[in-house]
């Protein structure tokens, strides 16, 4: 498959900050990737440089073919952005601006169609600054898609939305990857990750630490099982790569029922706080 | 679409958004016709054989109502939309960048024509000021007008680069335009101030806008007036032009669409 993004050897620094110390990745055309990591990893200086926000130290760079620091208008037609935070359009109202911006695109989406998408139907006729923040941001998720991209990248989109927002974005996001969209993600919610990227990428101190799917990130498709239970007035807990047996043994031990008991996998969040705290 | 549609469809925008602003209302349109009361009802004299105050001071508005409309206007805004996103944003479509300034353009435009209009009107019909009425003044006004106005919006882009943050950006610029007026000839009638300010002020546009202005709307008779004793119309569009020179160069070379870290 061809490469959407590609990246070799990317750098970035700020005085004595390596925002981005030599970072190696690609994304797939068509591909859902999440780039993970804590504040000021460096995800968002990543992001802007594909996006041609911010010039590069070192390294070479392309986004559906092109260097993104030279690319021209008919570039940034197939392209969608979602920054990390945003305080326009204060006095123009969610219809409004997604009128006036689909001008600028060569096969913008309808307008109503992406207010619906977004949720924002009953609030279509609301100006910027009358919107709440999780609101808001759906605005900006709104006029990231609206021409139609190739390829969208969104910083931390779900910022602010409540639990119901977020599934209706999961749906929207699986929606456009059907349609082969490219995505490029980041986002702090692991579970989000697992729920709507094909790899994810963790990023530290401006280097790539590991690029995985979801299920084999830190090896956490061998990863131990964790068995908890309460015994004689006590938690206990055991990590082991044979639950069932583990189980069965208990359950002869203290005949019958067991107290308590979970049986869980490390769920993406805990391979990925171990790595970062490996890391640190 | 073609950059010139999507311009006009920026300035559509551009004017929704400013007429939404009570504040830039009130400042850019209003302030200039309530400065016009006040000092015309104050300074009644007769300044030469037919002229009052008022007449003057009506030329030197509308003079300084090209630079409040698109210099101060633009170098308030711009550090503005930098600071809340609104540039990034843009800067992340497709949009062509000329089409951003050409709908400024078309606001600055709009906000000017109403500006006059009011203030000719004030002039007009409370003090007696009288309209051109042979087609010669009138052109005088529109090149005039024309020249002005391309200068004032492209200095206001260019200037839109010097404030680090829209919140200094008024406390920055209102001082320069009040200098300037002072020094001008709106204010103070310009022969009377002292020949070295009028030097320096000669090298500023605002002066050569206030004597084109004064050439429209004051008889022929005040050219005696004039330190040059003539209106001077060669200079005056000499000046206006290496102005224009000088914001479209530096607007082209120092835009930023961010603030800069
Ligand atoms: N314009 C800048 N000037 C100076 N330092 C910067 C600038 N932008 C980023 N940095 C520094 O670079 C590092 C990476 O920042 P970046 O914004 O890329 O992090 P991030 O991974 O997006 O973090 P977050 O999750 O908080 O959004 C940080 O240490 C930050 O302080
Ligand atoms: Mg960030």
């Amino acid at each position: 498959m061809q490469n959407a993004i590609e990246i070799h050897g990317l750098l970035k620094t700020y005085g004595e900050t390596h925002a981005v110390a030599g970072v190696d990745l690609e994304v797939q055309a068509g591909e859902v990737f999440a780039l993970l990591g804590p504040n000021g990893a460096g995800k968002t200086t990543t992001i802007e440089i594909l996006e041609g926000y911010r010039d590069r130290d070192g390294g070479t760079v392309s986004v559906l073919g092109e260097d993104p620091a030279k690319a021209g208008l008919s570039w940034r037609n197939k392209i969608g952005i979602v920054l990390q935070s945003n305080n326009d359009a204060a006095e123009i109202t969610v219809e409004e601006i997604l009128n006036f911006f689909s001008d600028y695109y060569v096969n913008p989406r309808n307008v109503d169609e992406v207010i619906n998408a977004v949720g924002l139907e009953e609030k279509r006729k609301s100006r910027g600054r009358e919107l709440s923040g999780g609101q808001r941001r759906r605005l900006d998720v709104a006029l990231g898609i609206l021409g139609n991209p190739e390829l969208l990248f969104l910083d931390e989109p779900t910022t602010g939305f409540d639990p119901e927002a977020r599934r209706a974005f999961w749906d929207l996001i699986r929606g456009l990857r059907a349609d082969g969209t490219t995505i490029l993600l980041t986002t702090h919610y692991l579970d989000e990750a697992e729920a709507l990227a094909d790899r994810v990428g963790v990023i530290n101190n401006g280097r790539i630490v590991e690029v995985a799917t979801p299920a084999t990130l830190g090896g956490r498709d061998n990863a131990k099982v964790i068995v908890r239970w309460s015994e004689g007035g006590n938690m206990k807990e055991e990590r082991t790569d044979s639950p069932t047996e583990l189980l069965r043994s208990l359950s002869a031990r203290l005949a019958g029922e067991i107290p308590e008991l979970t049986v869980s996998r490390p769920t993406l969040e805990d391979i990925y706080i171990s790595m970062i705290e490996g890391e640190a | 679409m073609s950059t010139f549609k999507i311009g006009a469809s920026r300035g559509n925008l551009e004017i929704r958004q400013f007429l939404r602003q009570r504040e830039s209302v009130v400042f850019t349109l209003l302030f200039p016709v309530l400065l016009l009361l006040i000092f015309g009802s104050v300074f009644k004299d007769t300044i030469a054989p037919g002229v009052t105050f008022s007449q003057y001071f009506v030329a030197g508005m509308i003079a300084s109502g090209l630079l409040n409309t698109g210099f101060q206007q633009l170098a308030i805004m711009i550090p503005l939309e930098r600071d809340d996103g609104t540039l990034k944003r843009l800067r992340g479509t497709p949009m062509p960048p000329s089409s951003y300034f050409i709908g400024k353009i078309l606001a600055v435009l709009a906000s000017m024509v109403v500006q006059i209009i009011l203030l000719l009107l004030v002039g007009a019909l409370i003090f007696g000021v009288h309209l051109p009425t042979d087609i010669g003044h009138w052109i005088t006004f529109a090149w005039v007008t024309l020249l002005g106005i391309t200068g004032s919006t492209l200095l206001g882009i260019a200037f839109s680069s010097v404030p680090r943050s829209g919140r200094g950006a008024s406390a920055m610029v209102t001082p320069i335009v009040l200098v300037l007026q002072f020094t001008s000839g709106v204010f103070f009638i310009f022969n009377q101030l002292p020949s070295w300010m009028q030097n320096v002020a000669s090298i500023f546009p605002l002066k050569w806008l206030t004597q084109g202005m004064r050439s429209v709307f004051l008889p022929e008779s005040f050219a005696s007036q004039e330190v040059a004793k003539s209106w001077e119309h060669g200079r005056v569009a000499l000046m206006l032009s290496i102005w224009i020179v000088v914001g479209l160069v530096l607007a082209l070379k120092t835009f930023r669409w961010e603030r800069s870290r």
